[in-house]
C-alpha cells in the first residue's frame, strides 16, 4: 500500500486534522440536532475564531518571541478567546438570522438559504475588513518533538490540538449526558413541541446550543490557525469537511461525531499518499459520497437527542 | 413559549417600558443597528496587520451618521407605510381589479408581450454602447437563463442546488472538448450547435450521478453535496493538468457559426448577435419552462412541495421528480455553459468557483422562487447593479458578495417569495408558516430512506 512508508507520522497529522475536524463537526451535529439545519455558517464562526485568537494573540506578544510559562499562557488565552469569538458570533448568527425565520414557522428551505447568505456575507465582510491576504500566527513556542511513536513524531502543536480537542470533548459529552442543560438539548432534539409543553424553553436551549457549537468551532479555528496560517475564506473546506464526518459518524451524534472527525482526519491523511496532494479535499468528498450511498445513517447511526 | 413567557415575566407599567416593548421602537431599534452595519459595510477597505482600521474608519461619525439616518428615515418611511398600507389597498383596489380585468383579456396581455419582445429585439442595439451591450450578453443573458435553470430546482421542486455552477463548468470544458480547445483531442471537432446536445448530455449525466445517491435522503443533504461538488470541480479543472490545462484553461473556443445551404453567418466578437441567438433560446427555455410548470410533471412537483407524504400516498414517486427537476437544471446549466465558453472564447476554472452558484441563487430568491419572470428580473435587475459598481469602482467587486450574503438574509427574513413572487409559491409559503405543507423538499422520505 501507498501510505505504508509514512504510516506512523501520517497517523499523528491524520489524528491531528481529526480532532480539529471533530470540534468543528460537533458544531454541526449540534445544531442538526435542535434545528434540523445544516448551519453552512458554522465554517464563518471557525474562521471568526482564527481571527479572534489571531488579534489577541499578535496584539499580546507583539514581535517578541515567548517561551516558557508564557506560551502556555498565550496558546490557551488564544484558544480560549477563539472560543468566546466562535460562541458570540454563533449566538449572534441564531439572534440575527435563524430567529426570525423560526418565530415565523419559515420553511427549511428559507433557513438553509439563510445560512449560505450569511457564510457569504460573513466571509466576505471579513476579507474586506481584515485583508485578503492570509495572516501567520506569531511564532508561541519552538515546535519541538514531544516524543515518538515508531517513526512518527509528535510535536507540541499536535499535543496541543489533541490536549485540547480531548478535554473539550470529553466535557461536552459530559454536558450533554449529565447537565441540566444537556437534558435540554437532548429533549429539544428529540422532539421540540412536546419538549416545550414539559417547560424547556426552546428558545433558550437553542441558544445555548449554537453557543457551544461555536466554542468548540472556535477554538477550532484558533488551533487551526496555529497550524497553518488565518485568512478569510479558511473556514470554508474544514467547514464542509467537518460536515462530513458528522455524517460519517451520524449526524446528531455526538460522540459519532467525534469518531467521524477522527475517521475522516486518518483515512484523509493516508489516502493522500496515494494520490497528488492537490487532490486531498477530492478524498473527504468521495467519503461524503460514499456513506450517503451506502451507509447514510452514518457509523454509530443517528442518535438525534439520545444522551451520548 | 411566548404566552408562557409573558405570563412568568411580571408586567411593569409605565411609560417608558411600554415604550420600550412597543413593537415600532424594536424595528426602529433594528434599523439602527442595520445602519452600523451598513456602515461598517460601506467602509474603506482593511489593512493587513491593522485589524481596526477599516472597522475605526468605517465608525467615524459623518459616515456612521450618514448610514444611521439613513436607515431610520427608511424605517420611518416603512412605519409610515405600514400604518398606511390598509387605507391605501382599500383606496387602490378598484383599478387594481381594473387593470386585472384588462390583463386577462388575451388580446391585451399578447400585444404587451409582443411590445415587450419588440422592445427586447431593438432596444439594446438602438440605446446600448458596446460596454453594456456585454453585460447584457455575458452578465444579464447567461445568467437569466442559468437562473432559469436553477428556478426549477429552487422554486419549483423546492430543493436547493449550491453547486450548479459545476454543471455550467461542465458544459464549457465538454464544449472546449469538441471545438478541439484542450490539450486532449476529440476524435472529430464538431459545429457548436451540435456541441448543444452533448453537453447538455454531459451535464445531466453528472446531475443525475450526484442527484441519485443524494435525492433518496434527506433533500437538505443535496445542498451540502452540491457545496462539495462545486468545491471539487474547480478542484478537477485545476489539478486535471493532461486534460483540462490545468489553471490556465481552454483557449480559441470558436464562436457559434451557421452553415445551412446557402446560409452562412458567423457570430462574431460582437456582442448584439450573440444577445439575438440568447433571445432566440431564452424564449425557448422560458416557454418550455412554462408548459412544464403547468405539465403533470410540474403539478407533482407542486405536491411534493406542499405535503411530500400525501403525494407519495397518491402514487407520486418523489425522489423520481426530485431527480428529474435537479437533472433540468443540471442541464440547463450545462447548455448556458456551451454559451458562455464560446462568447468569451476562453475559460479557466477560476470562471466557476462556488461564489457564481451563490450568485444565481440569488438571482432566483430575489426574483422569487417558482417565479419564471421573477428569475428573469432578478438577473437582469442585480446583474445591472453589480455591472454598474463595477463599472464605476464604487466597491470593490469581491465586496459584492457581502451584499450578496446580506440580500439572502433580508431576503428571506422579509420576503421570501421574491419581488416578482410567483402566486403559488407566495400561498404554500404562507401555508407553511400556519404549519400546513412544507413548501419545499427537504423533509426525509417517509420510513427512512427508500432503497
Amino acid at each position: 500500500m501507498c501510505f505504508t512508508s509514512n504510516f506512523w507520522s501520517l497517523t499523528i497529522d491524520g489524528l491531528n486534522n481529526g480532532f480539529l475536524y471533530a470540534l468543528i463537526a460537533l458544531g454541526y451535529t449540534l445544531v442538526y440536532g435542535v434545528l434540523q439545519l445544516i448551519n453552512f455558517a458554522h465554517s464563518e464562526v471557525v474562521m471568526t475564531g482564527g481571527f479572534a485568537g489571531l488579534f489577541l494573540v499578535t496584539w499580546w506578544v507583539g514581535s517578541t518571541n515567548p517561551s516558557g510559562g508564557m506560551s502556555v499562557a498565550t496558546v490557551l488565552v488564544g484558544t480560549l478567546f477563539g472560543a468566546i469569538a466562535g460562541g458570540g458570533i454563533a449566538f449572534l448568527l441564531e439572534r440575527v438570522a435563524y430567529r426570525p425565520l423560526r418565530r415565523r414557522n419559515a420553511p427549511r428551505l428559507a433557513f438553509l438559504i439563510t445560512a449560505i447568505g450569511a457564510s457569504f456575507f460573513l466571509f466576505s465582510l471579513a476579507g474586506k475588513l481584515f485583508g485578503r491576504d492570509a495572516q501567520s500566527l506569531p511564532q508561541l513556542y519552538g515546535n519541538g518533538r514531544v516524543f515518538s511513536v515508531f517513526s512518527g513524531d509528535v510535536r507540541i502543536y499536535d499535543a496541543i490540538v489533541a490536549g485540547t480537542a480531548i478535554v473539550m470533548l470529553i466535557g461536552l459529552d459530559r454536558l450533554v449526558a449529565k447537565t441540566r442543560l444537556g437534558q435540554g438539548i437532548r429533549a429539544v432534539a428529540q422532539d421540540a413541541e412536546t419538549a416545550s409543553l414539559m417547560g424547556v424553553n426552546i428558545d433558550r436551549i437553542i441558544s445555548q446550543t449554537f453557543i457551544i457549537g461555536g466554542l468548540l468551532g472556535g477554538s477550532a479555528g484558533f488551533l487551526l490557525g496555529m497550524g497553518s496560517s488565518v485568512g478569510y475564506t479558511m473556514g470554508f473546506v474544514p467547514g464542509l469537511k467537518a460536515f462530513t464526518a458528522a455524517v460519517l459518524g451520524g449526524i446528531g451524534n455526538i460522540r459519532g461525531a467525534m469518531l467521524g472527525g477522527i475517521v475522516l482526519g486518518l483515512v484523509e491523511n493516508w489516502g493522500v499518499t496515494c494520490v497528488r496532494n492537490s487532490w486531498r479535499d477530492v478524498i473527504a468528498f468521495v467519503i461524503l459520497v460514499l456513506i450517503l450511498m451506502f451507509r447514510p445513517t452514518g457509523i454509530l447511526g443517528e442518535r438525534l437527542g439520545r444522551s451520548a | 413559549m411566548t404566552a408562557l413567557d409573558s405570563l412568568s415575566r411580571p408586567v411593569r407599567p409605565g411609560r417608558v417600558h411600554q415604550w420600550v416593548r412597543d413593537a415600532r421602537t424594536r424595528r426602529l431599534l433594528g434599523w439602527a443597528v442595520g445602519g452600523v452595519v451598513a456602515a461598517i459595510v460601506t467602509g474603506p477597505e482593511g489593512r493587513l496587520g491593522q485589524p481596526a482600521y477599516s472597522v475605526s474608519h468605517a465608525l467615524r461619525p459623518g459616515h456612521l451618521f450618514l448610514c444611521v439616518g439613513l436607515a431610520l428615515a427608511v424605517g420611518i418611511a416603512f412605519e409610515v407605510w405600514l400604518r398606511y398600507r390598509g387605507q391605501l389597498v382599500t383606496a387602490a383596489a378598484p383599478a387594481r381589479a381594473e387593470v386585472l380585468r384588462t390583463w386577462r383579456r388575451a388580446p391585451v396581455r399578447l400585444a404587451t408581450y409582443a411590445v415587450l419582445l419588440v422592445l427586447l429585439i431593438v432596444l439594446p442595439g438602438a440605446l446600448l454602447g458596446s460596454y453594456w451591450q456585454g453585460v447584457l450578453v455575458e452578465q444579464i443573458g447567461i445568467y437569466a437563463l442559468l437562473a432559469l435553470g436553477l428556478n426549477v430546482v429552487v422554486g419549483f421542486a423546492g430543493l436547493l442546488d449550491l453547486g450548479y455552477i459545476a454543471f455550467y463548468a461542465i458544459g464549457a470544458y465538454t464544449t472546449a472538448y469538441f471545438t478541439g480547445a484542450l490539450p486532449v483531442h476529440p476524435p472529430f471537432t464538431l459545429n457548436l450547435f451540435f456541441v448543444i446536445p452533448l453537453a447538455v448530455a454531459a451535464a445531466m449525466f453528472a446531475g443525475l450521478i450526484l442527484g441519485a445517491p443524494t435525492l433518496r435522503l434527506r433533500g437538505d443533504y443535496l445542498a451540502i453535496v452540491t457545496l462539495g461538488f462545486g468545491e471539487i470541480i474547480t478542484i478537477l479543472a485545476v489539478n486535471m493538468d493532461s486534460i483540462t490545462n490545468g489553471a490556465r484553461g481552454a483557449f480559441g473556443i470558436p464562436p457559434f457559426s451557421l452553415h445551412l445551404g446557402p446560409l452562412k453567418y458567423q457570430w462574431g466578437l460582437t456582442s448584439l448577435p450573440y444577445y439575438y441567438l440568447l433571445l432566440i433560446f431564452g424564449a425557448i427555455i422560458f416557454l418550455l419552462f412554462s408548459l412544464l410548470e403547468n405539465s403533470r410533471v410540474g403539478r407533482a412537483w407542486t405536491a411534493i412541495r406542499e405535503d411530500e407524504v400525501a403525494a407519495q400516498a397518491c402514487g407520486i414517486p418523489p425522489v423520481k421528480y426530485k431527480l428529474m427537476a435537479f437533472a433540468i437544471g443540471a442541464s440547463t446549466s450545462g447548455f448556458a455553459g456551451v454559451l458562455y465558453a464560446s462568447k468569451i472564447s476562453y475559460i479557466n476554472p477560476s470562471s466557476f468557483t462556488v461564489t457564481f452558484s451563490i450568485l444565481v441563487l440569488v438571482f432566483v430568491i430575489f426574483g422569487g422562487m417558482g417565479s419564471l419572470v421573477g428569475s428573469i428580473v432578478g438577473a437582469a435587475v442585480l446583474q445591472t447593479v453589480f455591472a454598474y459598481v463595477r463599472k464605476n469602482n464604487t466597491v470593490d467587486p469581491a465586496d459584492i458578495y457581502i451584499y450578496v450574503g446580506a440580500l439572502l438574509i433580508v431576503m428571506m427574513i422579509f420576503r421570501p417569495q421574491g419581488i416578482v413572487p410567483s402566486r403559488r409559491r407566495a400561498r404554500e409559503i404562507g401555508m407553511a408558516e400556519h404549519g400546513v405543507g412544507s413548501a419545499d423538499a427537504l423533509a426525509a422520505p417517509v420510513g427512512g430512506p427508500a432503497a
